[in-house]
């Protein structure tokens, strides 16, 4: 455990001194600022009219989730493929670290770190509450988070696992990139034309188990174990790609 | 301690290391040399836990490096032949990221000492990528001998220092080979003639040879050359020496100089020594010139090389 958090801890440490990390946090806080603004706008203006209606903040964790589309692989590119690169890889290999903890440590630094974005934008709803009255579902808001928590990790953990494998930092950002766009908005697809079997890929959807669960305020276990699998599956890729690596 | 025996690894159909083993012992410093490719880098790997042999065994620090790899990185020192650092931390920060790694107690202390081991304790925060090849190379050596390593295993420790820095980081790891076990590999010959207490020569993943670097010189040449000077005129001084048994192959060498040799195993230089001083010349040097080791080492290697 003290090694994973040691890890972790260089990275999280390392992305506030890398441009990358910057301008991903810049793009995804100026986007969620300017919805913000138009979701501001709206709710003044609905309650100049006399309404009482809750303003909804869910197209904040809609466009979220697409700008972690964009952002997690560049997050992840560089975490295993640049050690490699640069032959770090072996300082670690040979340390007394097992070859899990140094994955899970790295999955872990770059999901602090999009979680420190997470936690900024939560100023967002907190000022919205104070302007409107009776104030916002935080319910639903909550929901929101740990779906958008729960996408970052599943998005993180497949770019590990993809940059395990490639020692190109390029090929592991577009290779994780379409992963990520693939099972988000491609994958569901096919259950909209599909009679039989439709269910299947309606099923494997990151699709379905945001917008249509914690998007909407339905927390279930079903979506967390679909997200937990997504997250397992992305370090087993990456502890075997390393354990692959030492054999050959 | 290190022990081999038997090791073989495949990369593909390729092999890069056939059966080799030899061992190495507290307390001693054993050079590794060997052509670009021979095996040296995959041998150290292995021992250190980077990666498996194909076949064999290696114990390192009474630890097998299959079984038990968590157990001999502890216990293992590292700089791999490309010094491994993270650029953008400053000397200070990578010793205590390498510190915490090994769960080291007062790490920064700890970093600050090795620092001061290989003179660096003035760029303590200063960024690795602004350091010089010879820094790095230094910075290199000070995390492979941050946790107090049993055995420490050095892939060219030396290449890109200056002449003095050269001098301190033989001598730094002298003084760790008093007690510990040191495992180098070199392409200066000169460097394990000094250093080393042993040398094994590898090529194309064979041990070819295994002596100290005098025994190799001897065994190698199977006899010992020496120069012989006197002050002054040597005239007749081959004659003086023709009459020492088991001397031969004499030469003079000029106004003042005869060379000789004798064979291997029996050294007759006290004698010579005596002989000389008794016909009245003034004995100024008596000096060996067997085979150095670059000699040695192009020997050993050179007709497989030229396949």
């Amino acid at each position: 455990m003290r090694n994973i958090w040691t890890i972790a801890k260089r990275e999280y440490d390392l992305y506030f001194i890398t441009p990358i990390a910057y301008i991903v946090a810049f793009v995804i806080l100026l986007v969620l600022g300017f919805l913000f603004w138009i979701i501001l706008q709206n709710s003044i203006q609905i309650v100049a009219y006399g309404s009482t209606s809750v303003p909804d903040t869910s197209i904040l964790s809609e466009w979220f989730v697409i700008l972690l589309m964009f952002g997690c692989p560049a997050l992840t590119m560089r975490l295993l493929a640049e050690e490699t690169k640069t032959g770090t890889i072996e300082l670690l290999l040979t340390a007394p670290v097992r070859d899990f903890e140094l994955i899970f440590g790295k999955w872990l630094g770059s999901f602090l770190f999009i979680f420190t974005i997470l936690v900024a934008t939560l100023i967002y709803p907190v000022i919205l509450n104070r302007l409107v009255t009776p104030g916002i579902d935080w319910q639903l808001v909550l929901s929101n988070y740990l779906g958008m928590m729960l996408v970052a990790a599943s998005f993180l953990a497949l770019g590990v696992g993809v940059s395990a494998v490639f020692s190109n930092q390029i090929a592991a950002y577009f290779i994780a990139f379409f992963i990520c766009i693939g099972l988000l908005i491609f994958i569901g697809i096919p259950s909209r034309f599909l009679a039989a079997g439709g269910g299947f890929f309606d099923y494997i959807s990151m699709g379905t188990h945001f917008y249509n669960a914690f998007n909407s305020g339905r927390v279930q276990l079903s979506d967390i174990i679909y997200y937990v699998s997504l997250i397992s599956l992305g370090l087993f890729t990456a502890t075997v790609a390393i354990e692959t690596r030492r054999w050959n | 301690m290190i022990r081999v025996n038997g090791l073989v690894k495949d990369y593909g159909v390729r092999r890069a290391l056939h059966d080799i083993s030899f061992d190495a012992n507290q307390g001693e410093i054993v050079g590794f040399l060997g052509p670009n490719g021979a095996g040296k880098t995959t041998t150290m790997r292995i021992l250190t836990g980077y990666m498996p042999p194909t076949d064999g065994e290696a114990v390192v620090a009474g630890y097998d490096v299959v079984e038990e790899s968590l157990e001999v990185r502890k216990r293992v020192g590292y700089l791999p032949e490309t010094v491994p650092l993270y650029t953008e931390m400053s000397a200070l920060e990578y010793l205590k990221f390498m510190a915490d790694l090994r769960h080291i107690p007062n790490a920064e202390d700890r970093a600050y000492e090795v620092l001061e081991q290989v003179n660096l304790t003035d760029r303590a925060n200063s960024f690795i990528g602004k350091f010089s090849k010879g820094m790095r190379q230094r910075i290199g050596l000070a995390q492979a001998l941050i946790h107090r390593p049993e055995v420490l295993i050095l892939d060219e420790p030396t290449i890109g220092l200056d002449p003095a820095q050269v001098v301190e980081i033989r001598n730094v790891i002298k003084e760790i080979g008093k007690d510990r076990t040191v495992l180098l590999s070199t392409h200066i010959l000169s460097e394990a003639q000094q250093i080393c207490d042993r040398v094994l020569i590898i090529n194309k993943g064979s041990i070819v040879a295994e002596d100290t670097p005098e025994n190799l010189q001897s065994r190698l040449v199977g006899s010992q050359r020496v120069v012989l000077r006197v002050r002054g005129d040597a005239d007749g001084l081959d004659n003086t020496i023709k009459k020492i048994k088991g001397t031969r192959g004499i030469e003079v060498k000029g106004a003042d100089t005869v060379e000789f040799e004798f064979s291997s195993g029996q050294d007759i230089r006290p004698q010579v020594a005596k002989a000389v001083i008794q016909a009245g010349y003034e004995l100024i040097e008596l000096r060996p010139v067997g085979m150095s080791l670059e000699e040695i080492f192009l020997e050993l290697t050179q007709d497989d090389s030229s396949d």
